[in-house]
């Protein structure tokens, strides 16, 4: 081949090298990843964790629809969609390619699975370890699994220096109170496991035996047992405050609540396992660290 | 002689009841606790806040409101089976439960966030109950004369049926309530104060008088509608009485401690099995009976588990079923 066409030849190389990466890049999504090519387009997500997960990880644009009780991020499409009594028929009207969902209630998967769409169960995990590999499971089925493995690798440092920084006491306790009628979680639970990351002991534990992880506490155990630190994540769904837990007949006697050691959570943010546990972390652990002063 | 001995068994029942629970709270602590909140007294200061806190706040209001609402359930139950002829009847047959369930479940629902603290629930609980029982009578009574007591129960079951089906509606349209609302159903003592044994104790007396002063027209009304005519006693009005006393205490009772089943029907029967048949005996000692089974009761609820507290409804179920089941029996073995 002579000098002249050899050029061209690399020269026509360079170009259409040049031109795939321009191609590549513009096709990116936000946050500067793009899902793979055969990565689900619409996906439905009936869990509320799972969609703030999805748009953290840069899935957003893949998301038709989200189920009635997930409000964030705000721009994320609410639909009617129940996630506690999902119907099979009104998701599969979004012509789903991956509908997320935290369990399988009557059938629910099963039907899907027969209409061809795949399902992906993510239900309430135990631990962050499990959390943080749901959010990795979500990468991998939606085309950014690099991205959530960034996420992971942020939430991770950023609650152990959290934990660090709070620097718990040995033998403290914690009251970590779901509704008005007493009911807890013990450290069997996600929230729980939160709670003896920072050497917290909780009162709940007492119940252990009792099963499911979510005992409805007797009061005067509560009383008894004085915890050190009280959560309150019944603030909005039950109209609870540090103010009304002061004034319940025999609270005001509790050493939490003389020093006012009242943690209000947010209850979206206390019940859900997605990339906002670093929020609920840093409240207890603000808390946490006011108890060693 | 009757009534002293009722009265010391409803003491020991008492007593047990402020001893026992998850706090483990000693005797002497206990006592120094009730001395120092007597009234006139001043007989020194009570041994550890919080225990006191316990005793008074937590254990005292729950033991007086089990006795309150056992002795009224059970005296419910005893007159309705009276009033009607039924020994099936318990406190709950013209639709109260139904009624003050769908009260409740309205007021959990569309109430404001704590209305599960707050008055709504149980003003709510007591409209539905009475409510219910207002349309059951009503739609009884338009039977005519022919229909008697037996139009008005199945009036009842009418009116009863309908407010669940309203009650399961709302629930599906706000199944984020269903845990509130089903707590709320099996019954519990686990948030007693003071101010909801104020609020029940007016009903509660009033209803308590008014049954006890019929207690002689049902044992009349026991030889049937005709006969306790022919003998002088209003059927209507006495059946009426007992049936506006018995919703007005039932429905009290119920808008602060749940639907809690089977008081009303166990504790009539062993008295009658124990004591026969007459109800100047039964409605009495029935109060007697159903204040004590519903502390001791309570007493089980809160230790058995202990930290975790069992509903009450299912405590008491646990016992009356097999105690019913004995009933059963021994009404079969009678009759033959």
């Amino acid at each position: 081949m002579s000098n002249a066409s050899l050029r061209q030849a690399v020269a026509g190389l360079a170009l259409l090298v040049s031109l795939a990466l321009v191609a590549c890049g513009g096709a990116s999504s936000s946050g500067g990843t793009h899902a793979a090519a055969d990565a689900p387009r619409r996906i439905v997500s009936l869990s509320a964790t799972a969609t703030e997960t999805l748009y953290a990880i840069g899935a957003g644009p893949q998301v038709r629809a989200v189920d009635d009780q997930s409000d964030f991020p705000e721009r994320a499409p609410r639909t009617k969609l129940s996630a506690l009594q999902p119907n099979a028929e009104a998701a599969a009207a979004y012509r789903p390619d991956l509908v997320v969902t935290t369990g399988d209630d009557r059938g629910f998967v099963a039907t899907l699975r027969k209409l061809g769409v795949p399902v992906l169960v993510q239900p309430a995990p135990r631990t962050l370890d499990e959390a943080y590999a749901q959010i990795a499971r979500l990468g991998a089925a939606t085309g950014h699994a690099a991205a959530a493995k960034r996420l992971v690798a942020s939430m991770r440092t950023r609650i152990e220096a959290l934990v660090e920084r709070a620097q718990p006491a040995r033998g403290l306790s914690v009251y970590h109170e779901l509704t008005p009628e007493a009911f807890s979680a013990t450290s069997q639970t996600f929230i729980g496991s939160i709670y003896a990351r920072f050497g917290l002991r909780n009162v709940a534990d007492a119940a252990k035996a009792a099963g499911s992880g979510y005992p409805q506490l007797s009061r005067e155990h509560i009383l008894r047992a004085n915890p050190d630190l009280i959560v309150l994540a019944d603030v909005e769904c039950c109209g609870q405050s540090a103010a009304k837990v002061a004034r319940r007949p025999g609270w005001a006697r509790l050493s939490a609540v003389r020093a006012d050691r009242i943690v209000e959570l947010d209850d979206d943010v206390a019940s859900r396992w997605g990339p906002r546990v670093t929020e609920l972390v840093a409240a207890v652990a603000d808390v946490v660290a006011d108890l060693e002063r | 002689m009757r009534w002293g001995a009722g009265a010391a068994l409803m003491l020991a029942a008492a007593t047990v009841g402020t001893l026992v629970g998850p706090a483990g709270i000693g005797a002497a602590d206990v006592a120094r606790t009730l001395l120092a909140h007597l009234p006139l007294l001043d007989a020194g200061t009570p041994a550890d806040p919080l225990a006191d806190g316990i005793v008074w706040d937590l254990r005292l209001p729950r033991v007086v409101l089990a006795g309150l609402v056992g002795a009224m359930l059970a005296a419910a139950g005893g007159a309705y089976q009276g009033g009607f002829r039924n020994p099936l009847a318990d406190p709950y047959l013209l639709g109260i439960a139904a009624g003050a369930g769908f009260g409740a479940t309205l007021a959990l629902a569309y109430g404001p966030p704590d209305s599960g603290a707050s008055l709504l629930l149980p003003l709510a609980a007591f409209a539905g109950g009475s409510v219910s029982v207002g349309l059951a009578w009503g739609l009884g009574r338009s039977a005519g004369p022919a229909g008697g007591s037996v139009a008005l129960i199945l009036a009842g079951i009418t009116v009863a049926s309908f407010f669940t089906a309203l009650q399961a509606l709302v629930l599906q349209l706000h199944s984020d309530e269903i845990r509130a609302v089903y707590s709320w159903i099996l019954g519990q003592l686990s948030g007693a104060t003071w101010r909801q044994v104020a609020m029940v104790l007016p009903y509660v007396a009033f209803s308590g008088a008014l049954l006890l002063l019929h207690a002689w027209r049902l044992d009349v009304l026991r030889l049937g509608d005709e006969e306790a005519a022919a003998l002088g006693v209003d059927v209507g009005r006495t059946r009426a009485a007992v049936v506006v006393a018995a919703t007005v205490g039932t429905s009290a009772a119920v808008a602060v401690s749940g639907l809690i089943g089977f008081v009303g029907i166990v504790v009539p029967h062993a008295i009658r099995l124990a004591l026969g048949a007459s109800y100047r005996t039964i409605l009495p000692l029935s109060i007697v009976g159903g204040a004590v089974f519903l502390i001791l009761a309570d007493v089980l609820a809160r230790s058995v588990f202990a930290p975790t507290e069992l509903p009450i409804g299912v405590v008491t179920a646990m016992f009356g079923a097999p105690f019913f089941a004995l009933v059963l029996r021994s009404t079969a073995r009678s009759v033959q």
